[in-house]
């Protein structure tokens, strides 16, 4: 049985995430949302904090979700979800919930809400254990405000705060590993993941729920308003990210790396020159910047095959 | 709907369900083209249907039948990942 | 049978808890209100309580957390105080319009800075337009009496809001005091079984929640809101007349002390209420027509049964122990407001910030008309 039929079949005629949202045409977010739903076979209850996918589809008196859906506020869906897995566990103590009642809680949050402003809450939901799955949407920008940088923006990207111009290149930090501070939490399963790598992506969220504690994944996804391309190019600017290993595809169970796809090892360009937000890496004085990182994309690259101790299964 | 609108009528704290709620026609959203398909090269693959940030692709079982013009916004996706160019974006 | 024990405040709250038996507890430690979560924990620890503790990361998230155990149908409980409160404060506003019936102890304590970790108000304050009920105790008794009623109220269908419990940092958290405690069984059965309209592990019935609503909602579903808040006052008064009649006492939005034929009051909040009973005490043997309004309830404002309990009086003042800077002090505005269009002389006090003593002598000038705006303050007198 096709993985994706499967997918299909588990959604029991009814989509998790319908149409009638006001995320952008071509937006990144909803195959990561569905790809994560479908593949859990158990019920499930979305927590999901404030950002593009939040507003989008819950304008009231709509709504996009035929889950059971919570939204508290930006920072603390990792709490919230906190919350609502103690309330189970009381519950099931007290023998107050169905026997066969194994609801899954799955968080949704965009960078911003992971990286930045939801670190605190997510740290510490990763560190008391909770039994749940986290999902950072990761578009690399607060984009639902319109495309602030965040704490997960490349160096050298431009944004509306960090913004190319005369005296400055985008971006001047690297942007953070928040899959390494996840997996400094010791929490059972880790991993980093892609929108287009759906197969790749639907095991992980197999194997993440199957834990008995804290998930955390990292999932790349596109915006083409904030990373400036059209939208029908998603799969081959996601993949060009994957191939040229600026996003390794790679999990952590108990603490061991193992990649989950080896790429081509493209240079970089061809991730750089797919989006208007790197266009002026391309102009002749910021060579040094492509080179850079480049140099960077290698350094990280060989740090992580080191970290991998299986061979490719 | 207008009945809902005054303060008294609303659900509690705004708790909204799916079965009741209105939906948004964003099939309003496109700009001139629509995803056709070509039933005779396609191979139930179902990519589009995961693809489609719209949830705009039908399916019967797990058949391709269609897109849901009432909500699709468009986006040309489903045409550049079909593997058989099935999926074309015409002029409406 | 009648438990009286030798207990804190804090120890009391605790007590209350473990009767109540919450199904999820957030803790995050900040002064004076730890040896609340202290106490509990160790009931839980020795299996007197059965639930379940989140040792979260900071308060804003043991509310976070706080929420989404109450939607899912746990019945849930909190502390906090000041700084505490403060980073929580925009979390509470969001529980209040989700309708999470939480309850949460709040050890009074004043508002950094600078940092102060003594009694008063401010903290209290800081929220008070965020929409939860907020009910003040007298003394360890009382503190343990409405956090027994707290459930009873936040979880009525007609309120399904925050309840806070307010006891004075240090004053009452940490000074012990006989407390009746009922039977264990009388609280189960008193607060009964939890239950939430819109569960969010209900799958078969989803709902979303928490919603983004634009100006065309925006202001229905806050006056919604805003009128359960009003219609707390109503269930308070019955869930106290039900509490009153398992225990012997009584606590409704407000109690009149003395107030009968009095023509000069006072009206305070809090353990002050004691000190200001104790002196109306001595000026009714010395045949002064004085009184005490003690109010209970902040949140909801009773304003016309205060307005009502003062009536005989030609004379009003107001104990502040929090203040607004470049307005009016908090509980004299809500008086002034509630007494429009009567004759009371209306004088308002700011007392006790940051844990500084109210004594018998201050509540005496009080009463005679002759205290500073700012009682006790070291300096030139200034209006409030």
């Amino acid at each position: 049985m096709s993985r994706l039929k499967t997918i299909v079949r588990n959604q029991h005629g009814v989509q998790p995430l319908r149409g009638g949202h006001s995320l952008c045409q071509g937006c990144g977010i909803p195959m990561v949302v569905r790809t994560v739903l479908s593949t859990i076979r158990q019920p499930v209850v979305v927590v999901n904090a404030t950002g593009c996918l939040e507003v989008a589809t819950t304008r009231y008196p709509t709504t996009a979700w035929n889950v059971p859906w919570l939204h508290v506020a930006f920072e603390n869906a990792a709490a919230v979800a906190s919350g609502v897995v103690s309330a189970q566990r009381a519950l099931r103590r007290r023998h107050a919930l169905p026997a066969d009642e194994d609801v899954t809680v799955v968080v949704f949050a965009g960078d911003g809400g992971t990286y930045d402003i939801g670190l605190q809450a997510l740290s510490g939901a990763l560190e008391r254990g909770h039994r749940f799955l986290f999902v950072c949407y990761d578009n690399e920008a607060y984009m639902n405000t319109g495309v602030q940088r965040s704490g997960a923006t490349p160096f050298g990207a431009s944004t509306t705060t960090s913004p190319a111009g005369l005296e400055s290149f985008g971006k001047a930090q690297r942007r953070k590993d928040m899959t390494a501070v996840a997996v400094a939490h010791h929490v059972p399963y880790v991993a980093q993941a892609a929108a287009t790598h759906w197969h790749d992506l639907s095991v992980k969220v197999e194997r993440a729920v199957a834990v008995d504690g804290p998930a955390f994944l990292n999932v790349l996804t596109d915006c083409p308003v904030g990373w400036g391309h059209e939208p029908q190019f998603s799969r081959h600017i996601i993949d060009a990210a994957v191939e040229t290993c600026f996003w390794p595809l790679y999990e952590v169970v108990d603490g061991r790396y193992r990649l989950t796809y080896l790429p081509r090892r493209t240079r970089v360009e061809e991730w750089l020159g797919s989006q208007q937000r790197f266009a002026h890496l391309f102009r002749p004085e910021n060579a040094g910047l492509v080179r850079l990182i480049q140099e960077q994309i290698d350094a990280d690259w060989a740090a992580l095959r080191a970290r991998c101790d299986e061979e490719l299964a | 709907m207008d009945e809902l609108s005054t303060w008294e009528k609303l659900p509690v704290a705004g708790v909204v369900r799916p079965a009741d709620a209105p939906r948004s026609l964003t099939g309003g959203w496109r700009t001139g083209e629509k995803p056709t398909a070509d039933l005779s090269l396609c191979v139930n693959c179902l990519l589009c249907w995961l693809y489609c940030p719209d949830s705009a692709v039908t399916l019967a079982g797990e058949a391709f039948t269609g897109f849901d013009l009432d909500y699709c916004k468009g986006c040309g996706i489903c045409a550049d990942v079909c593997p058989v160019d099935a999926i074309a974006m015409v002029s409406e | 049978m009648n438990d009286v024990r030798l207990l804190t405040g804090g120890e009391a709250v605790a007590h209350a808890m473990r009767q109540v038996d919450p199904d999820v507890v957030p803790v995050y430690p900040i002064t004076p209100q730890t040896p609340i979560i202290q106490t509990f924990a160790k009931f839980v620890a020795d299996g007197r309580a059965h639930t379940e503790i989140v040792n979260v990361e900071s308060e804003h998230s043991a509310m976070s957390a706080a929420i989404g155990a109450a939607l899912a149908g746990g019945r849930t409980m909190t502390a906090t105080s000041s700084q505490g409160l403060a980073l929580m404060a925009e979390i509470v506003y969001i529980a209040a319009s989700m309708r999470a019936p939480i309850v949460m102890a709040l050890g009074n304590r004043a508002l950094s800075g600078p940092i102060n970790i003594h009694c008063d108000h401010s903290d209290s304050m800081l929220i008070r337009d965020s929409g939860v009920v907020q009910l003040f105790a007298e003394n360890a008794q009382e503190a343990y009496d409405l956090m027994v009623m707290a459930p009873r109220i936040a979880e009525d269908a007609r309120v399904l809001l925050p309840v806070l419990v307010c006891l004075d940092g240090f004053t009452i958290t940490h000074s012990a005091e006989p407390v009746s405690l009922l039977p264990d069984d009388d609280v189960a059965r008193f607060v009964g079984p939890y239950h939430v309209p819109n569960d969010v592990l209900d799958t078969t019935r989803p709902t979303t929640q928490g919603p983004f609503a634009m100006p065309d909602y925006y202001f229905e579903l806050r006056r919604q809101q805003a009128a359960a808040l009003e219609a707390a006052l109503d269930v308070l008064e019955e869930v106290a007349s039900d509490f009153g009649q398992q225990s012997g006492r009584r606590h409704g939005a407000l109690e009149s002390y003395k107030l009968d034929g009095a023509t000069r009051a006072i009206v305070a909040l809090g353990s002050t209420a004691g000190t200001v009973k104790d002196v109306v005490d001595e000026l009714r043997d010395e045949h002064e027509p004085v009184g005490l309004l003690k109010l209970v309830s902040f949140r909801p404002f009773p304003g016309r049964a205060v307005a009502a309990a003062l009536a005989s009086c030609a004379r009003v003042a107001v104990l502040d122990r929090a203040d607004s800077p470049g307005g009016t002090p908090p509980l004299h505005a809500e008086l002034a407001a509630a007494l429009y269009g009567g004759d009371v002389e209306l004088a308002g006090h700011v007392y006790g910030l940051g844990g500084r003593d109210l004594h018998p002598p201050d509540v005496r000038e009080v009463f005679a008309g002759t205290a500073a705006p700012h009682i006790g303050l070291r300096g030139e007198r200034c209006l409030v």
